[in-house]
């Protein structure tokens, strides 16, 4: 059984079909990459995924672990451990991020009926994954995502992931905005969360993310539907070619 | 904080709407219903009041008589009958204080129900907590510490027997008998309510707490509370409300009087949970408060902070006369108004010495079809030369249904001094929702710690402990409101 599994997605906004059939399989331990030019419909792909209002299914399905996802809420979803890191962080006025990390985590954990981290016994927690990402106490220390700067909202994107420690995460365009030191800071936290027992989907425009990221499996997403998928070459030839070559010949 | 997280358990076994909605069955002592200057003379004699103070009291009838209604806040409710309202009423049985056992275990329930555990409030949270229930304080403690510091902490009631000088020197001195309708009738038949006295040079080493509760039915409350710094000291109160559910409409006219020698620093809380009426509006307390603080000496700070979750209506507007040289006045507010709630709340700030400093943090959030006004006037006298006020109101509307409004009154008399006016109006976006819905909140949880990050520049001026219940009492008063 897959991890996920995405049967015939087709999905309207404001009417015009922006899915037009897209099916996926991600099993255990993979690292998929969905690749499109802009406009190819990656982010409502992700939205639509993490259950976003607006976004539901004209038709189609989606199976996380064999469990349908449709009928579930965004929360729901998250709590079954799908994670979206975000492409635009949204900013949280006077919410603390440590509080924040603390509140989905527990939440998280009491879905998996396990115990719920304390106050002090979370601090300990987030400072030690906080610090593989470079993420200095005084972040936490601030609002989410307020005044952070491009690369401070990817880093703690990614230890929210490396906290919640989703099943399947879908990193929604998280090379964008980044310089090439940052890249590699994030790049290196995902890639310390591979393991067998989960999965990662890393939706992007640029190839450049995944000499970082190596995929397993590299999708080319075009009009709402996946016209070509491969190998981590088929990303290399995107770079040589562009999107053109590969749409018009498809 | 084994009291807090008991507090925050007691909370999580919400029921439905309003968690609170009980009644304690104790025989009440009522006076007939409705006013008139026999009532005026039943409640002092009562009290077994001196002569003065019934003086005092009729004067403050009479002036009433001549009053009207104020009609000027952004506040629509039918005409008070003041003679369908009983003015008076008393547990009949008053327990001696000396220790909590003696207390009408009666009482001790509702208290547990409301999530006060009073044993480990005294024994863990060093709260010292004059128990007002209904008209009548039922238990006092810590007062032995107190006293060791010369601190003075009692009913009211007592004040009067005991300190009848200070008492007489003070009462009415902030808030004169006929300052306004409200405060007038209160000065006509004020029951109880807190008295607390810091001598010279004392630090108060707890802080002092007042849990007030509406109890019997058609009771209007009408606690007095008047608090003396004299010169060096300081002192932080607590006031935190909830009231049981009730289907009539319950008024609520309290008045406060602070006064702050020199450099004597007051510091006063309120967490405002009554009963706001079901979603219709039906019920609800009606909250026509007044509180002032004044500023007599230099360099003196009198600061209030306020949370307001509760009341059908609240009309309020804690305020500091900034008399004193170099004197600083505080008013941190947050105004949640939801379903059919209508708030009218904000502050004065008269600046009247010189180099005279005030700030206002007001955040107001609105909900279902609610109403949430915020309406402050920032007065800088000739006098206060070198004055500066700083004012920010915030409002967060949730929904398209309700309304948020700033009537901020600005009357500068001097060159010297300068003003700041700042005001923003926000929605939560769906985007923020989502993303914390993506973490794996629930909405509620979601709109909770939005909204609490909202206002969190006035929750930090609030003592640890009630700070954890307020942000509860955000989240579970703005319940429902989203998605």
């Amino acid at each position: 059984m897959s991890l996920l599994e995405i049967k015939n997605a087709h999905l309207k906004l404001d009417n015009k079909e922006i899915l037009k059939g897209v099916s996926l399989s991600v099993n255990k331990g993979e690292v998929h990459a969905i690749m499109g030019p802009n406009g190819s419909g990656k982010s409502t792909l992700s939205y639509m995924l993490a259950g976003r209002e607006g976004y539901e299914l004209e038709t189609g399905e989606i199976l996380l672990e064999g469990n349908p996802l449709n009928e579930m809420s965004a929360d729901e979803r998250a709590r079954s451990g799908l994670f979206l890191a975000f492409q635009y962080p949204v900013e949280l006025p006077g919410v603390g991020g440590m509080s924040f990390l603390r509140e989905a985590v527990n939440s998280r954990r009491k879905f998996l009926g396990e115990e719920e981290f304390d106050h002090l016994g979370f601090v300990k927690e987030a400072r030690k994954e906080a610090s593989k990402m470079f993420v200095k106490d005084e972040m936490l220390k601030r609002a989410v995502n307020v005044g952070f700067s491009g690369g401070e909202k990817k880093r703690f994107e990614i230890l929210q992931m490396a906290m919640l420690k989703p099943k399947v995460s879908i990193l929604d365009e998280t090379d964008s905005g980044l310089d090439v030191d940052a890249l590699k800071i994030v790049s290196e936290g995902v890639n310390a969360q591979r393991n067998k027992e989960n999965a990662i989907v890393v939706i992007t425009h640029y190839q450049r993310l995944l000499d970082y990221i190596v995929p397993d499996f590299v999708h080319i997403l075009s009009d709402g539907a996946i016209i070509k998928s491969g190998g981590p070459e088929l990303a290399l030839e995107v770079e040589k070619n562009g999107y053109a070559g590969l749409i018009n010949a498809a | 904080m084994v009291a807090t997280q008991e507090t925050i358990d007691k909370v999580k076994e919400v029921s439905q709407s309003y968690k609170y909605g009980f009644v304690t069955n104790l025989e009440a002592e009522k006076a007939p219903l409705g006013l008139n200057e026999d009532i005026v003379k039943f409640i002092s004699k009562k009290k077994k009041e001196p002569n003065w103070l019934l003086e005092w009291r009729l004067k403050a009838y009479k002036k009433w008589l001549t009053m009207k209604q104020p009609k000027w806040a952004m506040v629509d409710f039918p005409e008070i009958n003041f003679q369908d309202i009983y003015f008076y009423s008393a547990p009949k049985t008053k327990p001696k204080l000396n220790s909590l056992d003696e207390v009408d275990p009666e009482l001790l329930k509702t208290y547990e129900k409301l999530g006060i555990p009073i044993k480990e409030q005294e024994m863990l949270a060093g709260v010292a907590v004059d128990y007002v229930f209904d008209s009548v304080s039922v238990a006092t403690t810590f007062r032995e510490k107190l006293e060791k510091e010369g601190i003075i902490f009692c009913p009211i009631s007592e004040a009067v027997h005991n300190y009848p000088e200070l008492v007489k020197k003070y009462i009415g001195s902030v808030i004169p008998v006929g300052d306004n309708y409200y405060a007038a009738l209160n000065s006509a038949v004020f029951t109880d309510g807190s008295f607390v006295y810091i001598p010279k040079g004392v630090r108060c080493p707890m802080e002092l707490s007042t849990y007030f509760r509406i109890n019997e039915q058609n009771s209007g409350q009408f606690e007095r509370t008047l608090i003396i710094a004299e010169d060096d000291s300081y002192v932080s109160y607590l006031e935190g409300c909830t009231a049981p559910q009730r289907d009539e409409n319950q008024l609520h006219a309290a008045v406060v009087e602070l006064i702050a020698m020199d450099n004597a620093e007051i510091k006063y809380s309120t967490v405002q949970n009554w009963y706001p009426g079901d979603k219709d509006g039906k019920g609800g307390i009606y909250n026509f408060v007044t509180k002032r603080g004044n500023c007599l000496g230099k360099r003196s700070k009198i600061s209030w902070t306020q949370v307001e979750t509760g009341s059908a209506i609240t009309w309020k507007y804690p305020s500091c006369v900034l008399r004193g040289d170099e004197s600083v006045g505080e008013f941190y507010s947050v105004a949640v108004a939801n379903n059919a709630q209508q708030a009218d709340t904000g502050t004065k700030m008269i600046h009247i010495g010189k180099n005279t400093k005030s700030t206002i943090i007001s955040k107001g959030i609105s909900a279902g079809k609610a109403q949430n006004t915020y309406r402050g006037q920032v007065q800088i006298q000739k006098s206060a030369s070198g004055s500066r006020n700083f004012t920010q109101c915030d409002s967060l509307l949730i929904g398209d249904k309700c309304g948020a409004h700033t009537v901020p009154y600005i009357n500068q008399f001097t060159p010297s001094a300068r003003v700041e006016h700042e005001a923003t109006t926000s929605k939560i976006s769906e985007d923020q929702l989502f993303y914390c819905l993506q973490r794996g909140l629930d909405t509620e949880q979601a709109t909770s710690l939005i909204v609490n990050g909202f206002c969190k520049e006035v929750m930090k001026e609030l003592p640890m402990e009630f700070a954890v219940e307020a942000q509860k009492l955000i989240g579970i008063s703005l319940e429902g409101s989203v998605g």
